[in-house]
C-alpha cells in the first residue's frame, strides 16, 4: 500500500472524502453569508444562530409539537394544533421558518442601518445572536438533543477506501445542488440581475418600478433560509444544541473573506476547499484543524486583498 | 447660563456613574448572624446541564433538610453564574468573601474557575468545597488546607474506567483527546493506569475543543485496530464523538469508554447510541433505596433525574451544615477540623472521609450503559459493573505533590 | 468631537476632577475596590481601543490578543522570573507593542472590513499559540500570581495599595491619550478618519500614522491586561478569545465612540453589569447583554456620552 508522509493513501482518501462533507456545510453556510454581505453590505453575525434555529425546527418536527392546549396566564386556549413532520418536510419547513425570522429581523431592525457604517449591522446581528442563543440555552439546556438520521438514508456504502454513511453522501449532493442553484439564480437569471442591480443602485432600479425594499428583505430572508437549511441538514450529523452556531460562525466568516466577500462562487469553492484542507490537517496536525482557516485567510489577504474571487471596490 | 449648566450636567452624569458603582458593589452587609453559602457555577454555557440550576436546587434541598436555621442563625444561599470565565468566578468569590459575609463557597463546573476560586478561598482563609471541577490539581499541586474536593477528579475517573476496563479484557486502547489541559490530564492519567494493568496505548489523536465533526478523528481511531476507544473529552465533544462513532459503525468494532460522562449526556444521546459504553461516576440515582428517594425528590422540582454533581452539591452542603451545627460556629478552622474528623454517611457516600490533601475519599462506580430493552423506566440507564472502593480510586501519597500531605 | 468646543473646556475639566474625586473617595464609602480596579483596567483597554476606532477610524476585531497576551507575559514574568510589578508590566506592554507592530504592518495594507478580518485572523492565530504554549496552562490559566513589591519597596498585596496604583496608572494613561489626541499627531489621525484620500493628497504618510496609532493602541490595551493580572492574580484564555474583542467594542459603543469619556463610562457599565447580573440574573446575563447591544445600535448609537454631548449641543443652538 502506498503511503504519503507516513499515512496510507487509503486513509488519506477517506479523510478527503470526509473533508468534502464538511466542506459542503461550509459552502452552504458561507453562501448565505456571502449573499447577505455581497448584496446588502451587512456582516450577518446572526448567521450561526439561524443555522441553529433551522436545526431546532427540524428537531421540533421530529419530536412533535403539541399546541392543543396552550396556557397563557390563567387562560387556556384550545388551538387544536398538533404537528409532527419528518426530515424531508423539515427540509422545506426549516428554511421557511428561518426565512420568516429573517424577514422580521430585516424589517424591524436592519432597515435602519443601511445608510450607516457596516460596523452597526455587524454589532446588531452580534447582539441578536447572543439573545437567540441565550433564550434557547434557557429553554433547552446545553446538552442538546439527538436527531435521528432519516430511514431512507441510514446505513453506509462501501467505497473501497472507506465506508461512507449514506447520509453524509447525501449531504454532499444536496449541498452542491443548493449552492449551484443559488449561484445560478443570482448570476444567471433576470431575478438575480434585478437583485444585484437593486442593491448596487437602489434609486435607479426603483425608478423602473421595481420594489427594491421588498427585494432587500427577501434577500436577507433568503440568506437566512440558506443557513436554516444547513441547520436542518446538520441535525442528523451533530447534536442539536443552542451553541452549535457560535462554534462555526467565525470559521464561516473566514471562508467568505477568503473567497471574496461579494463573490458567490468564491464562497462555494472556498468552502469546499477549506473542508478538504481541514481534512488533511486533521491527519497531520489535528490540533490545528480549527485554526488552519485563519492562517489561510491571513496569507490570502496579504496576496490577494479582495479575496480569491473578489473584486476590490 | 449655558456653561454652568453643562458643567452640572457632566457632573451629574458622572456622579450617577459613581452611584451605580456604589450601589452595585456595596451589596449585603457583613453578617455575623447568618450562615451564608455561596455557589458559583456555569449556568448558561456548555456545562450548564451537568450542575447549573440543578445544583442550586440540590443545595436548597440541603438547606431545607437542615431546618433552615442552625442554633438560631439563618442559612442563606447566594448564587452566581461564572459563564466559564475564571475572571468572573475569582472576582465574585473575592467580593463575596470581602463584602458579603460568605462563609463557604461551593464550586461548580469548569476546572479553570475552580482553581481560581480555590486560590481566593485560601487567601481569604475560607472553606471551598469543589464539587463540579474535575482537575486533580486541586488536591495535588495546588492543594490548600481550605480546599475540599468532594465528588470526583481525573485520577479517580482514570483509575475507575482505565483500571477496570483493562482488567476485564480491554487491553488495547486508542484515545480521542480534547486538546486542552483537562483532556490531557484525563488521557495521561488513564494511559498510566491502562499500562500499569498490562494494557497498551496504541495511539492518541488530539482534537480542538468544540470541534463539531469527529468523523476524521474516529476513522484514525478505527485504523489503529484498538479494542477500546477512550474519549478524553467532555460535554458537547463527547456527545458528538459518540454520535459519529455510531454513524460510522465504529461501535461495532471498538468499545467506547467515556472518561468523563454524566447521566445528562446519556439522556441527550439516548440509549441506542450509548448502549454498552463504560464510564465511571461517583453516584447514580437508581442504586439504592436512599438514592432513589432523593432522586425522586429532585425530579419533582427539576423534572429530570439528578446527576452525580447535583447529588454532590447536596451532600457537601449537608455535611458542612452538620459540622457547623456540631461545633456551634462558622469559624473556618473549627468547621474544617470537624469535617476532616467526621465520616460522610449520606445518600451520596458511605463511610466517606476527608483526607489531608482535601480529597473526600469515597467509592467510585464503574458503570455500563444499559441496552434500550433492559431499561425499565426513563433515566434507568446504568448497570453498576464494579465498585472501586475507598482509597483505591484516588491519588496515592507517593504520587501526590501536595505540600499539606507529607 | 466637542471637547475642543469653546464653552466645554472648563466644564469638561470640572467634570473630570469630580470623577477623580469620586474614584479616590469610593473605597472609603463602601465601594469594593477590587471591582473598581477591575473596571479601570477595562477602561484602559477601552480607551486604547477607542484611540484606534473612534479617533483613527480603524476597527480591529482582534484587540483581545494584545490585552490577554500582555497579561500572560506579565503573569509569566511575575511568577517565573520574579520581577517586580512595574518591570513585569513594562514587559507585558513591550510584548503587546511588538505584537502590535507585526499585526499592524500586515493589517494596515487593507481597509474597512478587510482590515477587521485580518486582525481577527491574526488574533485567532495568537489565541491558538497561547492555547498550545505550556507556560499559559491552557484553559486553567496561570493562577495564584503574587503581586509583589512595587519598585522592590512598596508591597501591593493589600487591596488598597493596589487600588491607588491602578488608579495612578489609569490617570497617567488617560492624560497621555488626552495629550496624544489633542496634539498635531492626533489631528492628523482625525483627518485620516474623516477623509483618508485628502490626507494622502496633503502629503501625509498615512500608513505610518495608522501604524503608530495601531501600535500605541495595542500597547495600551496590553497595559490594561497586564494590570488586570495584578488585580485578580490570574491570567486566563478568556482574555485572548475573540469574544473579548467583541466586549471591548460593546464598551466603546455603549459609552460613545470617538468621545473621551465614552470608553471609560462604557467599561464601567459593562463590568458593573456583568458583575451585577451574574448573581441576580444568572443565566440570563448573555441575553441581557445581547439586548443592550441591539438597543445601542438601533436607538442609542452615540452611546451615553455621545448622546449627552449631542443634547448639550442642541441646547447650545437654542440659546
Amino acid at each position: 500500500m502506498t503511503e504519503i508522509f507516513g499515512v496510507p493513501i487509503q486513509a488519506l482518501l477517506g479523510q478527503l472524502m470526509l473533508g468534502l462533507v464538511n466542506g459542503s456545510f461550509y459552502a452552504m453556510l458561507s453562501l448565505g453569508l456571502a449573499v447577505i454581505f455581497g448584496l446588502l453590505g451587512v456582516v450577518n453575525f446572526a448567521h450561526g444562530a439561524m443555522y441553529m434555529l433551522g436545526a431546532y425546527v427540524a428537531w421540533l418536527g421530529l419530536d412533535g409539537v403539541d399546541l392543543t392546549n396552550v396556557q397563557v396566564g390563567s387562560q387556556v386556549f384550545n388551538l387544536g394544533i398538533q404537528f409532527h413532520f419528518n426530515f424531508w418536510t423539515a427540509l422545506l419547513v426549516g428554511p421557511l421558518v428561518v426565512g420568516l425570522v429573517g424577514v422580521v429581523v430585516e424589517k424591524l431592525l436592519l432597515k435602519r442601518l443601511y445608510k450607516l457604517d457596516p460596523l452597526y449591522g455587524l454589532l446588531l446581528t452580534f447582539g441578536l445572536a447572543l439573545i437567540v442563543q441565550g433564550v434557547f440555552l434557557q429553554h433547552y439546556g446545553s446538552s442538546g438533543q439527538s436527531y435521528d438520521t432519516p430511514e431512507a438514508l441510514s446505513g453506509a456504502v462501501n467505497l473501497g477506501f472507506m465506508i461512507l454513511p449514506k447520509y453524509r453522501g447525501f449531504v454532499i449532493g444536496a449541498s452542491l445542488v443548493v449552492c449551484f442553484g443559488t449561484w445560478f439564480l443570482i448570476e444567471r437569471t433576470r431575478l438575480g440581475a434585478l437583485l444585484r442591480a437593486g442593491t448596487e443602485n437602489p434609486s435607479l432600479v426603483q425608478a423602473f418600478g421595481v420594489n427594491v425594499p421588498l427585494m432587500v428583505t427577501l434577500t436577507y430572508a433568503g440568506g437566512a433560509a440558506l443557513a436554516g437549511l444547513a441547520g436542518v441538514l446538520a441535525a442528523p450529523v451533530i447534536q442539536v444544541t443552542p451553541l452549535m452556531g457560535s462554534n462555526l460562525i467565525i470559521v464561516v466568516f473566514a471562508v467568505v473573506v477568503i473567497g471574496g466577500m461579494g463573490s458567490i462562487i468564491g464562497s462555494i469553492v472556498t468552502g469546499l476547499v477549506l473542508g478538504l484542507v481541514e481534512g488533511l490537517t486533521r491527519v497531520f496536525y489535528p490540533e490545528a484543524s480549527n485554526v488552519v482557516v485563519f492562517f489561510i485567510m491571513a496569507i490570502v489577504l496579504m496576496i490577494r486583498p479582495a479575496g480569491l474571487f473578489g473584486k476590490e471596490k | 447660563m449655558f456653561k454652568p449648566l453643562s458643567a452640572t450636567l457632566k457632573t451629574v452624569a458622572l456622579a450617577c456613574l459613581g452611584a451605580l458603582g456604589l450601589a452595585g458593589a456595596a451589596q449585603a452587609q457583613i453578617s455575623g448572624d447568618v450562615i451564608r453559602i455561596g455557589f458559583i457555577t456555569d449556568m448558561s454555557g456548555v456545562y450548564a446541564d451537568l450542575d447549573g440550576q440543578g445544583g442550586v436546587e440540590a443545595i436548597k434541598m440541603a438547606i431545607a433538610d437542615a431546618g433552615g436555621t442552625i442554633n438560631g442563625k439563618k442559612i442563606e444561599l447566594v448564587t452566581a453564574d461564572h459563564q466559564n470565565k475564571p475572571d468572573v468566578a475569582a472576582s465574585k468569590a473575592r467580593e463575596w468573601f470581602d463584602t458579603a459575609g460568605v462563609d463557604v463557597l461551593i464550586a461548580g463546573t469548569n476546572s479553570g474557575t475552580n482553581l481560581a476560586m480555590a486560590k481566593v478561598a485560601a487567601e481569604k482563609h475560607k472553606i471551598i468545597i469543589s464539587v463540579g471541577g474535575g482537575t486533580s490539581a486541586l488536591t495535588n499541586e495546588q492543594c490548600a488546607p481550605t480546599t475540599i474536593h468532594w465528588a470526583y477528579d481525573t485520577t479517580a475517573l482514570a483509575k475507575g474506567t482505565g483500571g477496570a476496563v483493562t482488567k476485564t479484557g480491554g487491553k488495547t486502547w486508542y484515545f480521542l483527546q480534547a486538546d486542552y489541559a483537562f483532556g490531557a490530564a484525563l488521557e495521561g492519567d488513564t494511559a498510566k493506569v491502562v499500562e500499569a494493568n498490562g494494557g497498551k496505548v496504541l495511539g492518541v489523536v488530539k482534537h480542538p475543543l468544540s470541534a463539531s465533526d469527529f468523523s476524521s478523528f474516529l476513522l484514525q481511531a478505527q485504523a489503529s485496530k484498538a479494542q477500546i476507544l477512550g474519549l478524553a473529552n467532555a460535554g458537547g465533544d463527547t456527545v458528538n464523538a459518540i454520535k459519529a462513532a455510531n454513524e460510522f459503525g465504529i461501535t461495532k468494532t471498538m468499545k467506547l469508554a467515556g472518561l468523563l460522562m454524566f447521566i445528562n449526556d446519556v439522556h441527550s444521546l439516548g440509549l441506542k447510541a450509548t448502549q454498552g459504553m463504560y464510564l465511571t461516576d461517583s453516584w447514580y440515582w437508581n442504586k439504592t433505596p436512599e438514592t432513589r428517594a432523593w432522586g425522586r425528590r429532585y425530579f419533582d422540582v427539576m423534572k429530570k433525574m439528578p446527576g452525580s454533581l447535583q447529588a454532590g452539591d447536596y451532600s457537601a452542603v449537608a455535611n458542612y451544615l452538620a459540622a457547623v451545627k456540631a461545633t456551634g460556629s462558622d469559624d473556618t478552622d473549627k468547621v474544617l477540623a470537624r469535617m476532616k474528623a467526621s465520616k460522610v454517611n449520606d445518600m451520596f457516600a458511605k463511610d466517606g472521609w476527608i483526607r489531608a490533601d482535601g480529597s473526600m475519599i469515597h467509592d467510585m462506580y464503574l458503570m455500563q450503559v444499559k441496552t434500550p430493552e433492559t431499561s425499565k423506566e426513563p433515566w434507568d440507564y446504568y448497570n453498576v459493573v464494579e465498585t472501586i472502593k475507598g482509597e483505591a480510586a484516588w491519588t496515592t501519597k507517593a504520587e501526590s505533590k501536595c505540600s499539606a500531605w507529607k | 468631537m466637542s471637547w475642543l468646543g469653546q464653552g466645554t473646556q472648563r466644564a469638561g475639566k470640572i467634570a473630570w476632577i469630580v470623577a477623580l474625586v469620586l474614584l479616590i473617595v469610593a473605597p472609603f464609602v463602601g465601594v469594593y475596590p477590587i471591582f473598581v480596579a477591575q473596571a479601570l483596567c477595562f477602561a484602559i483597554f477601552a480607551i486604547a481601543f477607542n484611540l484606534l476606532l473612534g479617533y483613527t477610524g480603524l476597527l480591529s476585531f482582534g484587540h483581545a490578543a494584545f490585552f490577554g497576551g500582555a497579561a500572560y507575559i506579565t503573569a509569566w514574568l511575575l511568577q517565573e522570573k520574579h520581577l517586580t510589578p512595574e518591570l513585569a508590566l513594562a514587559g507585558g506592554v513591550l510584548a503587546a507593542a511588538a505584537a502590535g507592530v507585526v499585526v499592524g504592518v500586515i493589517a494596515i495594507r487593507r481597509q474597512g472590513i478587510y482590515f477587521a478580518m485580518v486582525t481577527l485572523a491574526l488574533s485567532q492565530m495568537l489565541y491558538f499559540f497561547f492555547l498550545q504554549a505550556p507556560f499559559t496552562g491552557g484553559e486553567n490559566g496561570v493562577q495564584g500570581i503574587e503581586r509583589g513589591k512595587l519598585l522592590g519597596l512598596i508591597p501591593l498585596d493589600g487591596d488598597m495599595a493596589l487600588y491607588w496604583f491602578v488608579l495612578a496608572v489609569f490617570v497617567a494613561v488617560f492624560l497621555f491619550v488626552l495629550r496624544v489626541v489633542h496634539s498635531p499627531y492626533g489631528q492628523v489621525l482625525k483627518a485620516i478618519r474623516e477623509n483618508e484620500p485628502r490626507a494622502i493628497s496633503l502629503g501625509y504618510n498615512v500608513d505610518r500614522y495608522k501604524l503608530l496609532a495601531f501600535v500605541l493602541s495595542a500597547s495600551l490595551a496590553g497595559l490594561g491586561g497586564a494590570l488586570k493580572v495584578l488585580v485578580l492574580h490570574l491570567a486566563t484564555l478568556q482574555d485572548v478569545r475573540w469574544e473579548q474583542s467583541g466586549e471591548v467594542i460593546l464598551m466603546t459603543l455603549l459609552g460613545g465612540l470617538g468621545t473621551f469619556a465614552g470608553p471609560v463610562v462604557g467599561a464601567f457599565t459593562v463590568v458593573f453589569l456583568q458583575n451585577y447580573l451574574s448573581d441576580r440574573a444568572g443565566p440570563w446575563t448573555g441575553v441581557i447583554i445581547g439586548c443592550i447591544f441591539v438597543l445601542c445600535v438601533v436607538a442609542f448609537r452615540k452611546g451615553f456620552v455621545g448622546e449627552l454631548l449631542a443634547w448639550q449641543q442642541r441646547r447650545a443652538r437654542k440659546s
